[in-house]
């Protein structure tokens, strides 16, 4: 797969909820040959504070050669891009790593947890490419709030999902964990999809292998290149360390040695 | 190959090593160079430096690796490599047909291991020089890194120069009281060159958890930052010795480079910054070139060492 680099002009910037945004940029390189779950590194200026690259999945392309990002503020990086509005540009390199198999027939289930809903909508579009009934695919979005959540879930009911919510205070669906809504789901699906915090995954994988279903994650970590020449963004795996931006960012759940 | 400013001559020499360019990428800054391959032109390159290469694969350090600090970064990967056999067999395959000067860097735990370490590599088509890295621990002798004790970093290049009649750059450590003294040793044992600088030792701790922000508790600060520190020890190095001096430390633009080449360099290479802009070594070519075009010179030969210090 063909690496770019490739300067961005940012179309429109949409904040969705406080502190987190959608950015549609016109990077027709990068879009053009990009996979679901695959990531961009993006640097905003020449600045050297903060000096490194920040890893972006990609929230969905356009056939016309637009990418969307999904992010939330949580620091300097992202604070830096969500001051950028529409006619800026910004330095992209990508797409990058690998990203999730497609399933072509058997149901799947999508589950998502806050930002981690990002690549998620990337792949739900993609799968419909290979005719599947979406009302008997699952996905599962959990966030804070439904402030957080709710237009995320309007994009897969737009899709034709069988969309399940979960959000942490209560305000939309499910008051809990959205892998609580897993253990229904699992018996009639094939593969589980997962991205989102940490443990959320790691509660996941341990559910899908019990229940013998495949898994995929995808993984975050810092990283300083995404390109597989800094070895910074390890992570534990059973054989030993595994490099998210080259092997991964997914991986099968069973790649990875969960903490 | 500088488009517009192909009258101006970038050819350098680093003892028996000849570059089209003095425009080096760092190691373990640019992998094996394939990482790269899509994003930079390797044969515009003056060489590549690979990431270091020890006698059996090294896992490396475990997690976190990396933290960004304030205009640079730590590091502490540990060394993770594929081991020398490996490289030969699959990463030399790449590198031989990239158009560019390929110079392997090594590291070991003894003096024996760098020898045998010279020994495999010499021979091996497309090779055209070895960087020695001595920062590492020296684990007969408590775990003291070579290159910060002068006897040490004076044996470790003693036996690779026996070992081997590639030319030899010796990278230097500045976690040292006397880098000129490093310096004129292991000159003395017989490096063809030195480079310098590799990473400062530096921390960085989470006060929210109390812990450090890099497993490994401490590691090697690079980027930006550096840039002074790196800049004034080549510059006293270069005083120094006589052999040639490759500069490196933070360098992320043309600017950069031209200060290091002023200060004495012959040559410098280009590290962190190939993480932020893949562009950089390319960038800074092209730089160097149109500053010399500028400046009414014809070659970067005139401009190294060139530094104007008032007298008194």
């Amino acid at each position: 797969m063909t690496k770019f680099q490739e300067k961005a002009q940012i179309l429109d910037r949409q904040e969705l909820a406080a502190g987190i945004y959608r950015l549609t940029l016109h990077a027709p390189l990068v879009a053009g040959g990009a996979h679901p779950g695959q990531f961009v590194m993006v640097r905003t200026d020449d600045s050297y504070d903060p000096l490194l690259r920040r890893p972006f999945s990609i929230h969905q392309v356009s056939a016309g050669g637009d990418l969307q990002l999904l992010f939330k503020v949580v620091g300097q990086g992202t604070g830096c891009l969500a001051r950028l509005g529409p006619g800026s540009r910004v330095d992209l390199l990508g797409p990058l790593g690998r990203g999730f198999r497609l399933q072509r027939e058997d149901p799947v289930c999508l589950v998502g947890g806050g930002m981690g809903i990002a690549p998620l909508y990337f792949l739900g579009k993609r799968l419909l490419q290979h005719a599947r009934l979406p009302e008997f695919d699952p996905v599962l979005l959990g966030a804070a709030s439904q402030q957080e959540l709710a237009l995320l879930a309007d994009d897969f009911f737009g899709l034709g999902y069988d969309v399940r919510t979960a959000t942490d205070d209560g305000s939309l669906g499910h008051h809990g964990f959205v892998t609580d809504l897993l253990d229904q789901v699992l018996p009639r699906v094939s593969r589980v999809y997962v991205c989102g915090p940490y443990p959320m995954m790691r509660i996941a994988a341990a559910k899908c292998l019990a229940a013998g279903v495949e898994c995929e994650v995808s993984l975050e970590t810092h990283m300083a290149c995404g390109l597989g020449a800094c070895l910074g963004c390890t992570v534990q795996a059973p054989d030993g360390y595994a490099h998210v931006c080259v092997q991964g960012p997914v991986f099968e759940a069973g790649e990875v040695a969960w903490q | 190959m500088t488009g517009q400013y192909d009258d101006i001559d970038l050819r350098v020499r680093i003892g028996p090593l000849r570059l089209r360019n003095p425009v080096l990428t760092a190691s373990g800054t640019f992998g094996y160079g394939r990482e790269f391959a899509d994003l930079v032109n390797l044969h515009r390159l003056g060489g590549v430096v690979t990431k270091g290469i020890s006698l059996a694969p090294r896992p490396g350090n475990p997690p976190p690796r990396i933290v960004e600090t304030a205009c640079g970064m730590l590091n502490a990967i540990g060394l993770e490599n594929v081991g020398v056999e490996e490289f030969i067999r699959r990463k030399m395959v790449f590198l031989r047909t990239a158009g560019t000067r390929v110079i392997v860097n090594i590291l070991g735990d003894s003096v024996d291991d760098y020898a045998r370490l010279a020994e495999r590599l010499t021979g091996v088509e497309g090779i055209d020089a070895l960087e020695v890295n001595i920062s590492c621990p020296n684990v007969r002798k408590g775990g003291v890194a070579f290159g910060t004790v002068p006897e040490m970093a004076a044996a470790v290049t003693g036996a690779v120069r026996a070992a081997t009649d590639l030319p030899l750059i010796v990278k230097l450590s500045p976690n040292v009281t006397d880098i000129g003294r490093m310096a004129a040793v292991v000159e003395e044992a017989g490096a063809d060159a030195v480079s310098l600088i590799n990473t400062l030792i530096g921390m960085a701790i989470d006060c929210r958890t109390r812990r450090p922000r890099l497993a490994n508790v401490i590691g090697g600060l690079s980027g930006p930052a550096i840039k002074p520190v790196a800049l004034r020890m080549v510059w006293q190095v270069a005083r120094t010795v006589s052999i040639p001096v490759i500069g490196i430390g933070g360098i992320s633009r043309a600017e950069d480079a031209l200060e290091f080449l002023i200060a004495g360099a012959s040559a410098i290479q280009v590290g962190t910054a190939n993480f932020y802009q893949p562009a950089a070594a390319e960038e800074i070519i092209t730089g160097i070139a149109a500053f010399l075009h500028e400046q009414g010179e014809h070659s970067v030969r005139d401009i190294i060492g060139s530094l104007q210090v008032e007298a008194g």
